[in-house]
């Protein structure tokens, strides 16, 4: 009675996406290797589970036990490591997010298994999966085999596409209680601080990102206004962090964050190898840019040779067109000053 | 307290990357390697740690004989010993954290510390796996971090649209970011002086690899790649494309 299980995780407002995106591959992985899906709800409340049913599962199981009251990474790895063997699990995905990076190799490692971390495709190989993921600063694609009975992979969120499925089944969802001890709970998060209003670069579908190229720190504004009309975030190179224009929060790159959204606006942004390794897996790139010989040119979908402060403005005023929403009040005062300059 | 330091040896993020003719790996010839960049914020930790509490401090590496390179670095700026554990590019990571967990048990380690990620394969996962294998608390990500006499540990990791902050205690294994701290430089007598020092070589303990590479590729590259203008009706286009073709917005 083999099983793969999918590790989610909720929030108030839903499952995360990373989460559904981890459903829908665990039902393609789930139908090549006949395998039955079943989910396991890792933080978040429980309300939001008939979303896994949409997304293909069809048991749902959730863990429950007084020393999980608050999350503790050592205790939820030996739950679950528990409940792999208790199912039979050969094979568990789980979201690249902050949580599943720190969970999956510790559970991998409870249960002698292999792990592929931070994986762009999974790929069927006869009973087995072959992991593709980027190293080297995303200038290589290694495909991964894992060589031990019970295999664990984390997805890089918002590269594998969340789809509903098309013959959801009801959804059953049972309890696990695992044997816990106090010891096992040696790490507890005691409080999230949450970043105040912003939206961070980590969950934005759409990111506008600025660097050298903006000029200053009191041009920064364009990107905010664009990405509040997109409904996205604003990240930054290194450099201009490094000059104290940005927080490093918004820093995206090596050593930074590593991001794959939709859409991603790099505005006077060279495109250094070290900013590449943080967004090139994004779905579309586009690069604003004076000189044609950046090399963020190479990895962009659409580019716009010009300077990023003239270019911005018309930018905005053209989506806000096309969305049919108001231009943001600083662009109307901008367009109308530099209309008016002589 | 005895504090050890993961160090890995890992090319430069700058260097270009061709496939080995085995197709499974890079081509190392010519390759600069150096130390990886966040595991200078480990040194930095360790030694401040060490500085506060007293104890010991110990640098591993599992690499290859050009590794002792990045451990003499770590001794000019103030570890005290270096251990390299010999493996000329055999072991998958798995394999690494057994050789980290060993030198780090037979060390005593109160404390181990770590990098947030390797620049080489970006797995995230040597702070978990190490900790496991120890029967140690760890805490991935980490940039503060404050601990007190009594062994208590409170540390900052940063998630998504913030922190978490994380209780634990010693003995326990912490992989840091930047951020935590501004690493020093090590001084031109001291780094004179780590070229004298005795760096310990093992052999990694017998691993039973979980993984394999079965082929490396450079990606293929399928952007659109239009590149336009700045006028007006260019921007309308761009505009357009996002909207017709890219399906974006
Ligand atoms: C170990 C290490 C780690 C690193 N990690 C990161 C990281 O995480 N993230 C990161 O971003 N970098 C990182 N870097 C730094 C990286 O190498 C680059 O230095 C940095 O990304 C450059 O930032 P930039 O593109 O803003 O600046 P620049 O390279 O100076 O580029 C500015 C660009 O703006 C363009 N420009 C100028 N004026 C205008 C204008 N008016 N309109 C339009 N375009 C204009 C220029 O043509 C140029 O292409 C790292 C470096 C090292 C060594
Ligand atoms: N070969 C190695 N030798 C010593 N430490 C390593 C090695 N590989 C990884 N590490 C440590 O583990 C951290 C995280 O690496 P990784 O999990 O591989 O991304 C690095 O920053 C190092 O501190």
């Amino acid at each position: 009675m083999a099983a793969l299980l999918a590790l989610i995780e909720a929030t108030e407002h839903g499952l995360k996406r990373s989460s559904l995106e981890v459903l829908t591959a665990a039902r393609t992985a789930g139908e090549q290797l006949a395998l039955p899906v079943k989910a396991v709800l890792l933080t978040g409340p429980a309300q939001h589970l008939e979303q896994a049913a949409a997304y293909g599962a069809a048991e749902a199981i959730l863990l429950r036990h007084e020393l999980l009251q608050s999350y503790s990474m050592p205790a939820v790895a030996t739950a679950l490591a528990q409940l792999v063997q208790a199912e039979g699990a050969t094979v568990i995905l789980i979201a690249a997010t902050s949580l599943g990076k720190e969970l999956a190799p510790r559970l991998a490692a409870k249960l002698a298994a292999g792990y592929a971390p931070d994986c762009v495709a999974l790929q069927p190989d006869g009973d087995q999966l072959l992991a593709i993921r980027p190293v080297y600063a995303g200038k290589a694609l290694a495909t991964v085999r894992l060589l031990t009975p019970v295999r664990v992979y984390s997805l890089r969120p918002n590269v594998f596409t969340a789809r509903p499925s098309e013959s959801p089944v009801a959804l059953q969802v049972r309890e696990f209680v695992p044997e816990l001890r106090p010891e096992d709970c040696s790490a507890r998060v005691r409080q999230i601080v949450r970043n105040e209003g912003k939206l961070d670069v980590l969950e934005a579908d759409i990111i506008v990102s600025g660097g050298r190229g903006m000029q200053g720190p009191e041009n920064f504004w364009m990107l905010e206004e664009l990405a509040q009309l997109l409904g996205g975030a604003v990240g930054a190179s290194r450099a201009v962090v490094d000059a104290g224009w940005r927080p490093h929060s918004e820093q995206v790159g090596q050593t930074g964050k590593t991001v794959s959204p939709t859409l991603y606006i790099a505005c006077g942004i060279s495109g250094a190898i070290q900013h590449l390794a943080g967004m090139s897996s994004s779905k579309v790139i586009v690069a604003i840019n004076k000189d044609p010989e950046a090399p963020i040119f190479k990895v962009a979908d659409y580019g716009i040779v010009g300077d990023c402060l003239e270019v911005l403005p018309k930018l905005a005023q053209r989506l806000a067109e096309f969305l049919n929403k108001p231009l943001p009040e600083r662009f109307q005062r901008h367009l109308h000053s530099a209309n008016a300059a002589p | 307290m005895r504090i050890v330091v993961c160090l890995s040896y890992v090319p430069d993020t700058a260097t270009r990357i061709t496939i080995a003719p085995d197709g499974r790996s890079i081509e190392r010839q010519g390759v600069k390697f150096i130390l990886n960049p966040y595991d200078e914020y480990a040194i930095e930790e360790g030694l401040r740690i060490r500085e506060r509490f007293g104890g010991e401090t110990l640098a591993v590496c599992v690499g290859p004989e050009g590794a002792k390179e990045i451990l003499r670095t770590a001794l000019a700026m103030g570890i005290d010993r270096a251990v390299l554990v010999r493996n000329d590019w055999v072991l998958d990571s798995f394999g690494v954290a057994e050789a980290l967990a060993a030198v780090a048990r037979t060390a005593q380690a109160d404390l181990v510390l770590l990098g947030r990620q390797s620049i080489d394969c970006d797995s995230f996962a040597m702070a978990s796996t190490v900790g496991e294998l120890l029967g140690y608390p760890s805490v991935s990500v980490v940039s503060r971090l404050t601990l007190d006499a009594d062994g208590n540990i409170v540390a900052e990791r940063d998630i998504e649209g913030g922190k978490e902050i994380v209780e634990t205690r010693l003995p326990c294994v912490i992989s840091v970011q930047k951020g935590i701290n501004e690493p020093r430089y090590p001084k031109l007598p001291d780094i004179m002086k780590a070229r004298q020092k005795p760096i310990e070589e093992l052999a990694p303990p017998p691993s039973a690899p979980r993984s394999e590479v079965v082929r490396l590729e450079l990606p293929q590259r399928q952007r659109a790649g239009k590149i336009l203008g700045s006028s007006d009706a260019e921007i309308a286009e761009l505009v357009r494309l996002l909207h017709e073709e890219a399906k974006v917005i």
